[in-house]
């Protein structure tokens, strides 16, 4: 396994940043300053921070609601994200998204999509219109194993591996749609069966481990940017949180969340980072400090944020208001 | 003198869905989370433990196909409750509710029954963003072949389920969501209620506010107000969505001569619209003053509160829109 030098210091830095942004905002959704849905990411680091540096700045990318990780990974600044859940102007949507529709179109990041599934044709879309520009851009789609339910992946698969579009289909499995287990909601669980099945290429991956995820990412991204076709990955991960903030969790053993908390993601690359001295003691602090850092500013530009004034509620809907009807005579 | 009880608008549809298990074998609710989850909103919560798994049935996320298979289900002589979750996804199925089961009867030259139950949770106010938000109520009344009712009381959220089962055809339950923990006193014995009319929830004889689901709660705190302000304002749940009540609805703006329709969905080609028209066409002789209506401003519902307040209808607009209705 291979690393360049500074390489172990971002990868770490990018999971613990989305790790401790999180933590805060479980802690300010309790305070009310963030509300309606707030998926949290928590277990799942590895992929968004393994994942997004493979692309290049001219690459799309399209998630879920459960995408700040990917957002933060992407580039969007923390106090932007932060206002955006606050639902402040200086939010990266306005502030009229919140915490599932974050955008950052200056960056390639096409939301926070909130329908299951919902992205899926959307990418298939981008892809195409890259694959009839001519360009070398990927298109990548993160999207939960609850979607592949959906007939909008089975159509966006179909239609990608049929036309050969540069569409990655980025498959965070962490067993659980809402509260209903993988085994309960799919009559075959091998999901890369399923993009065989529309003859595309297909892996799966340690979703835990964020170098098997940066290589995978690395490998897939420069086969779709040659021109081979769609690809299906699987990132095997786990939530190690609740569904949202509404969800009680009835439907799984705390032991089952114990254990896979023992593969936490950022413990796990500290453990080989410190081993291999990639990094050493007073590293692991430093991110530690300089992410409280970042944090804290992201908290306080939200705080300073400011209300979208009354009148610009109808703003946005179309290019141009329309027209007021005419004054009665 | 009956006794009550005092319950939620929750678990009044809870009791309404374990009375229809218990009472008919053929009834089975199905959809995304209703069992082990505990239903998104907790509506089922409890009830697959009481009625096992085949009976409430968790599905995958595949409105279309959970939706075509309940409709499926009730040609074949079952008598599904399918849960959407909310209208929002509900947007997946339309393709079932309204190229098969609002049309198979007449196209089968009467052969084919789809007496299917399809329960969806509707409405904003809860800062859940625009995809969380819809209030699409009348996407389904405007098509022949469905039933569309919308509970607004306990008595309703309790009864009309029932009532909907017994219907050959298919019928669209509109939950609205900022309703569920609504507490109040509901009848010991309540049980099924008629589908099939208005209802007066509050008369009066200087202004109908026509309304339903949960904008109800909005009018009646708004005739409240109208009434501490000298006016005397009558309040009418519509409850049907599709068919409407027009007899309730001429009976009650004939007696008042003025009326303010308030509908939480977009004003352009609203059922506020509907009920306009239909009161123009059958009562326009009646009328001392000019229609109007409050209605969800035209934009995708906002995140922040401020903003998502200032898109809904809500009592000080409702209350200023029957000002001005009494002062033409
Ligand atoms: C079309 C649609 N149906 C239902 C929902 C409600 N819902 C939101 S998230 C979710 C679970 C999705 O699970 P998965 O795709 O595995 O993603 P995860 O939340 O696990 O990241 C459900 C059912 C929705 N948002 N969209
Ligand atoms: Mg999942």
């Amino acid at each position: 396994m291979s690393i360049e030098s500074g390489e172990a210091h971002r990868l770490l830095w990018q999971m613990v940043r989305i790790r401790r942004f999180e933590e805060k905002c479980a802690e300010l959704y309790s305070a009310g300053h963030i509300r309606g849905f707030l998926h949290l990411y928590i277990g799942e680091e590895a992929i968004a921070a393994g994942a997004l540096p493979e692309l290049r700045a001219d690459d799309s990318i399209l998630g879920t609601y459960r995408e700040h990780g990917h957002a933060l990974a992407r580039g969007v600044p923390a106090g932007a994200i932060m206002a955006e859940m606050f639902g402040k102007r200086e939010g990266c949507s306005g502030g009229r998204g919140g915490s599932m529709h974050l955008f950052d179109v200056s960056r390639r990041f096409f939301g926070g999509n909130a329908i299951v599934g919902g992205a899926l044709p959307l990418a298939v879309g981008f892809a195409l219109a890259e694959q009839m520009r001519g360009t070398d851009r990927v298109v990548a789609c993160f999207f939960g194993e609850g979607a592949m339910a959906e007939g909008e992946f089975h159509e966006s698969a179909n239609l990608a591996a049929l036309w050969k579009l540069p569409v990655m289909f980025l498959c965070e499995n962490n067993l659980y749609a809402m509260g209903t287990a993988l085994g309960r909601s799919q009559s075959n669980v091998d999901l890369c069966e399923k993009a065989h099945g529309y003859g595309m290429r297909a892996l799966s991956v340690d979703g835990m481990d964020v170098l098997e995820v940066r290589d995978a990412m690395r490998r897939a991204v420069a086969s779709v940017r040659a021109g081979e076709g769609p690809i299906f990955v699987e990132f095997r991960t786990y939530r190690f949180r609740a569904h949202s903030m509404f969800d009680p969790e009835l439907y799984r053993d705390k032991a089952e969340v114990a254990a896979w908390r023992q593969r936490c993601p950022i413990e796990r690359f500290v453990r080989t980072a410190l081993e291999r001295e990639w990094l050493d003691d007073a590293g692991v602090a430093a991110i530690e400090s300089e992410v409280a850092a970042e944090i804290d500013e992201a908290v306080a530009i939200a705080h300073a944020g400011t209300w979208e004034p009354l009148e610009a509620l109808e703003r946005d809907v179309y290019v141009r208001a329309p027209a007021a009807p005419a004054a009665r005579a | 003198m009956s006794t009550t009880i005092r319950t939620t608008y929750r678990e009044a549809l809870r009791m309404g869905l374990r009375d229809a298990l218990a009472r008919d074998e053929r009834a089975f609710l199905m959809g995304e989370d209703v069992a082990h989850y505990g239903g998104t909103y907790a509506v089922s919560k409890s009830l697959h433990g009481e009625f096992g798994e085949d009976r409430v049935r968790d599905t995958p996320l595949s409105e279309s196909g959970f939706v075509g298979a309940g409709i499926g289900a009730a040609m074949n002589g079952m008598r599904p409750i399918v849960e959407v979750m909310t209208v929002n996804f509900s947007l997946l199925a339309l393709d079932q509710i309204v190229n098969n089961a609002a049309t198979l009867r007449h196209m089968s030259g009467g052969q084919i029954e789809v007496p299917v139950v399809i329960r969806m949770t509707t409405g904003a106010g809860r800062q859940l963003a625009a995809q969380h938000s819809h209030s699409l109520e009348v996407w389904y009344a405007h098509v022949p072949g469905l039933r569309v009712v919308a509970p607004a009381t306990l008595a309703d959220a309790r009864g009309m389920l029932w009532t909907a089962l017994q219907d050959p055809d298919p019928v669209v339950i509109f939950e609205h969501a900022m309703l569920l923990p609504m507490e109040g006193e509901l009848d010991a014995d309540a049980g099924a209620v008629d589908i099939d009319h208005a209802a007066v929830r509050r008369p009066g004889t200087q202004l109908s506010l026509i309304t339903y689901g949960g904008s109800l709660h909005k009018c009646l705190e708004a005739a409240e107000v109208l009434a501490r302000e000298g006016v005397d304002a009558e309040v009418l749940d519509l409850r049907t969505l599709r068919p409407l009540d027009v007899d309730a609805i001429v009976a009650s703006v004939t007696k008042t001569r003025r009326a303010l329709v308030v509908d939480e969905g977009w004003k352009t080609c609203s059922l506020a619209a509907e009920i306009m028209a239909l009161i123009v066409e059958h009562a326009f002789y009646d009328l001392d003053a000019p229609l109007a209506r409050v209605c969800s401003a035209e934009v995708p519902i906002p995140y922040p509160k401020h903003l998502e307040d200032a898109a809904l209808p809500q009592v000080g607009r409702i209350v200023a829109a029957a000002c001005e209705v009494l002062s033409r």
